[in-house]
């Protein structure tokens, strides 16, 4: 392996980036189909600039990627379905090759399913391969949403885009239930039955709001219909839509970098899209594409003849919506029935309203407006584009998993009779379990983030201060063993001392001058409370003098390269004192990106 | 103003403290030397990695080719049996395994080609603040200032009014077109009503029928312990108009069971059974899955969506889940004929709560 050019400031990179393009020898002027193209639109010159857009690289980067190839693999797929299925519930007496329900009558909507598994050649692969591509659709946009919370890539100017994502991870949930309704089997028809016993629940206008989704009685002939204009029409225009606005952005903004050598919050540094991450990229959607046709050759998914026919009077048993409406039933199977109430003759289900229809809108509300909460507490109006650690942001962190716990328990509450079963656990006693965990699962969750977080920062600070250990171990002519750390070098230090640990705000004054206490003080008091739960427990980054104090600390071998690991204990005046802590850093890097 | 503001701590001094400090910070060490791979430097190595992008590329098209013989080849109902999955369709299996590895090779292909043979150097590229610059800001007030003067709307209130106004209803048609026609408004009364009501047999008793066999029941076909799943002989007359069917069947659904009269232990239930025969309504009082599930031993019924359990022999009282009411009792006697039927039919709503429920 050999090496090219010197090591390259960024600063002095970002002077060589040209403004004009200069004329080159070897170019060809634009012709054929490109240059008609370009005498009519003028496109060239954008073009140029979008395929020379840098693209920094993360395997973290591919999860928005997964989301949106596997949306483009439902498209594709849903059309080929459109073909042959039939979105109505007019009874029929299926005849087609599938022997055990031959003669049973059925609606078309379920006939039609089960001609597209068993009389259109591939028609099972393709709708396998939906279900499948729907299915990871909605864990990759949850996973690329822990990415880009954990990492607070939602910070300005980024919190637009944030919004717009958690929008289409709302819609992604409804689009996948109103497509696992179409079928119209019994375990889908079970869970639109359960549906419209949400939608009574709603005080005042419950039952006329459920006649009018049903356009009458439950089940009707009208829902299969509406829900499959939602499913084909209404909602993927909307995905569609907003997706875009969601891509656009990215392509605004520029995408997010983790810190390291080189990479500042006023740069972009990777691959350009012609041709690396084009191929890179596009390579990637033939890559997830391969994967679910793979998948959905060996595994089958929602086998529909096995469940029979929707009918309001068989039962099913242990029946489960798709995963990602799981939370849902779980936190309707929580709600005890107590909360059931009348008053002057009118029924409050509050063990249903909550767990059902006000769930999801408070969910994604929570999760929608949390930039705007974080940037407040913090009082940080700065574009950040340099992503954080999780590590270096550990409050964040910590409510991070304690909402990813909560949202977990119902999950798991919403198995609670098969997990009874495969555990020989009474369901009551688990039932229990879930909803004492549900409440004390989330604090113990933030807690222990937030220790392991500053645990880690710890470790960084003593492997910058001291080295990374090398696993070699001295005797030394006394008998005792040391291992040998390694100093770290620039590049590899940067990324564990680039970062800001802020203090909490303070108030200065509470009172005018007349010790009348400002109405504006509570708000105050209030952020700077916040502020203290956010920033009070933090480990500061090493400084080049602490790292210098570091040096001269330990015995040095081999004339400084490698220092032995002399382990001392953290000055707490650098990783909890604030008054001693030194602050001006922060204010230092303010300068630099305002 | 108040004097409480908001400060970093030691706020004073910024610029000199900057200054002072900005030394202690590491600096970025800008980006570190660029390493060459194999076939940047060696022909050979790029020459080995040319061969294995097109390898994987023609391996797509073999792919691709397998799946095209398949298509035709492959007779519909063939299965064959899949270690590790059990018996499956040999065509999905086949075609989605060809069609599989014929886009993975492409991908895998293409992530390798960049990975060996395209540049590995990063490029650095220049961000500049989201916001427009003043400028730009102040011409864009100025412009919409000028539009906003220029059509009058400060001095023409009356204008400004009346268009609020017309924007403002325009959309009500449209609203009252689709919320007025999407289904009737006779919910809360509709909501309360079964086919159990004799009135829907010219007021007589309604035979309790098995479901879906539509055959009566004889008070003697209901041993201890049986269960039988029932809907009313009302239902006849839908499934003979072939319409109307499921909504009946979703609130008339009704399980009867036979229990030992002594196990019985509240008064209306033993009275509105005979000799121990007590039918109960099968929609959950949660959100109205079918409760379905009985168990002999401890005379539980048990809803399978969120477990709700009902205590039988107490008048279905729930014992454990979401659901807050018992399920509806229906009172059933014996007729002439020896067959089991429902003289009056449900006193309550049956099925999930609704706002109007118990008016
Ligand atoms: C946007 C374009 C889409 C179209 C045109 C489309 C079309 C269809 C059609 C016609 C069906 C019924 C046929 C069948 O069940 O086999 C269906 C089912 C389904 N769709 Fe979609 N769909 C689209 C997107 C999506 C998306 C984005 C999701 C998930 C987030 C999704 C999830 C489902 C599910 C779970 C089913 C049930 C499939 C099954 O029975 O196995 N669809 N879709
Ligand atoms: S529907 Fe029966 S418990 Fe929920």
């Amino acid at each position: 392996m050999s090496t090219i050019n010197e090591t390259r400031p960024a600063e002095a990179l970002r002077d060589g980036d040209p403004d004009v393009e200069q004329e080159r020898a070897d170019t060809k002027p634009l012709g054929g189909i490109a240059g008609w193209l370009d005498d009519r639109t003028g496109g060239a010159k954008p073009a140029s600039h979008f395929l020379k857009k840098v693209f920094p690289d993360h395997w973290s980067f591919m999860l928005g990627e997964i989301a949106m190839y596997s949306m483009i693999i439902c498209l594709l797929t849903g059309v080929f379905l459109t073909f042959w299925y039939v979105p109505s519930m007019t009874q029929v007496v299926y005849n087609g090759s599938y022997v055990p329900l031959q003669g049973v009558t059925v609606s078309d909507a379920y006939s039609s399913t089960l001609n597209i598994s068993f009389d259109i050649r591939g028609g099972l692969l393709i709708r396998q391969i939906h279900h499948w591509g729907a299915l990871i659709f909605v864990v990759s946009v949850f996973v690329h949403m822990t990415r880009v919370f954990f990492t607070g890539a939602f910070r300005k100017p980024r919190e637009i885009n944030w919004v717009l994502g958690t929008l289409l991870s709302m819609l992604a949930c409804i689009e996948g239930f109103a497509g696992y309704s179409l079928p119209d089997d019994l375990l889908s028809g079970t869970g639109i039955r359960a549906m419209n016993g949400f939608v009574q629940s709603i005080p005042i206008v419950g039952s006329y709001v459920s006649y009018f989704i049903f356009g009458g009685a439950f089940p009707g002939e009208a829902i299969i219909p509406r829900l499959y204009s939602v499913h084909v029409l209404l909602l993927p225009a909307v995905l569609v839509g907003v997706f875009t606005a969601h891509i656009l952005f990215v392509v605004i903004h520029k995408h997010t970098q983790f810190p390291g050598p080189g990479r500042t919050n006023n740069n972009v540094v990777g691959f350009p899209l012609m041709p690396v991450y084009m191929a890179k990229a596009g390579g990637f959607f033939f890559i997830v594409f391969g994967i679910i046709a793979l998948v959905s050759a060996v595994v089958s998914i929602n086998p529909i003849w096995g469940y029979g026919p929707y009918d309001p009077s068989p039962i099913t048993a242990g029946s489960q919506p798709d995963w990602y409406m799981g939370f849902a039933d779980g936190a309707l199977r929580l709600l005890p029935g107590f909360l059931e109430f009348d008053t002057f003759g009118f029924t409050w289900s509050m063990n249903i309203f909550p767990g059902s229809i006000l769930l999801l809108p408070i969910m994604w509300t929570v999760i929608g407006v949390y930039p705007f909460v974080e940037s407040w507490v913090t009082g940080d109006k700065r574009e950040h584009h340099l992503l954080d650690r999780p590590r270096n942001a550990p409050t964040r962190a910590g409510i991070g998993v304690a909402g990813i716990t909560a949202y977990t328990v119902l999950l798991f509450a919403s198995g609670n009779d098969l997990m009874a079963i495969k555990l020989h656990l009474s369901i009551n006693d688990l039932t229990q379990l879930f909803r004492l965990l549900f409440f004390i699962g989330p604090p113990i969750a933030f807690w222990l983030t937030k220790r392991i977080c500053l645990s880690l920062q710890r470790a960084d600070r003593q492997k910058v201060l001291h080295g990374r250990e090398t696993g070699t171990i001295w005797r030394y002519p006394d008998g005792r063993f040391e291992e040998i750390h390694a100093p770290l070098s620039p590049f590899e230090r940067w990324a564990l001392v680039q970062h800001e640990s802020p203090e909490p705000l303070r108030i200065s004054a509470e009172a005018d001058e007349n010790g009348v206490a400002s109405p504006l003080a509570r708000k105050e008091r209030v952020r700077a409370k916040l502020s203290h739960f956010y920033f009070n427990d933090r480990v500061a980054p090493p400084t080049p003098s602490e790292l210098e104090a570091a040096h001269h600390h330990g015995d040095e071998v081999d004339e400084g390269h490698l220092l032995t690991g002399e382990h001392e204990a953290i000055d707490p005046a650098t990783t909890g004192d604030s008054s001693s802590t030194p602050r001006e850093t922060i204010k230092a890097d303010r300068k630099r990106s305002t | 103003m108040s004097d409480i503001q908001i400060t970093p701590p030691e706020s004073g001094a910024e610029i000199e403290r900057h200054e002072e400090h900005a030394v202690d910070r590491f600096d970025n060490p800008g980006l570190p030397p660029h390493i060459h791979r194999a076939a940047d430097d060696d022909p050979e190595a790029g020459k080995r990695a040319e061969k294995q992008v097109a390898t994987l590329f023609g391996l797509s098209m073999l792919a691709t080719l397998v799946f095209l013989v398949a298509y035709f080849a492959i007779p519909d109902e063939s299965t064959f049996y899949l270690p590790g999955v059990g018996l499956s369709k040999t065509q999905n299996v086949v075609l989605g395994l060809s069609m599989g590895f014929a886009l993975l090779f492409i991908g895998i292909g293409a992530v390798h080609w960049a990975k060996t043979l395209m540049s590995d150097e990063e490029i650095v590229e220049e961000r500049h603040p989201q916001r427009s610059d003043d400028r730009s800001r102040a011409a864009a007030v100025t412009t919409v200032l000028d539009g906003g003067a220029n059509a009058q709307l400060g001095r023409r209130p009356l204008i400004l009014y009346s268009l609020t106004g017309a924007l403002g209803l325009f959309a009500l048609p449209f609203v009252l077109q689709i919320v007025g026609s999407l289904g009737p408004v006779n919910a809360p009364e509709e909501l309360k009503e079964t086919i159990w009501d004799p009135a829907d047999n010219d007021g007589k008793p309604i035979r309790l029928m098995r479901d879906p066999e539509m055959t009566p029941i004889k008070l003697s076909d209901v041993t201890n312990g049986s269960v039988f799943h029932v809907m009313p002989e009302t239902l006849q007359k839908y499934i003979d108009a072939g319409h109307g069917v499921l909504e009946a069947k979703a609130k008339a659904a009704v399980i009867l069971i036979r229990l030992e009269p002594d196990l019985i232990r509240v008064q209306k239930e033993k009275d509105w059974g005979v000799d121990g025969v007590v039918a109960y309504s099968k929609i959950c009082t949660h959100v109205g899955c079918a409760v379905g599930l009985y168990e002999q031993t401890t005379h539980h019924l048990l809803c399978p969506c969120h477990q709700s359990t009902f205590d039988l022999p107490d008048d279905c009282n729930v014992i454990f889940g979401p659901a807050k009411r018992p399920l509806p009792q229906l009172k059933i006697t014996v007729d002439d004929a020896g067959y089991l039927v429902a003289p009056q039919g449900f006193l309550e709503p049956v099925g999930p709560s609704f706002w109007e429920r118990s008016r």
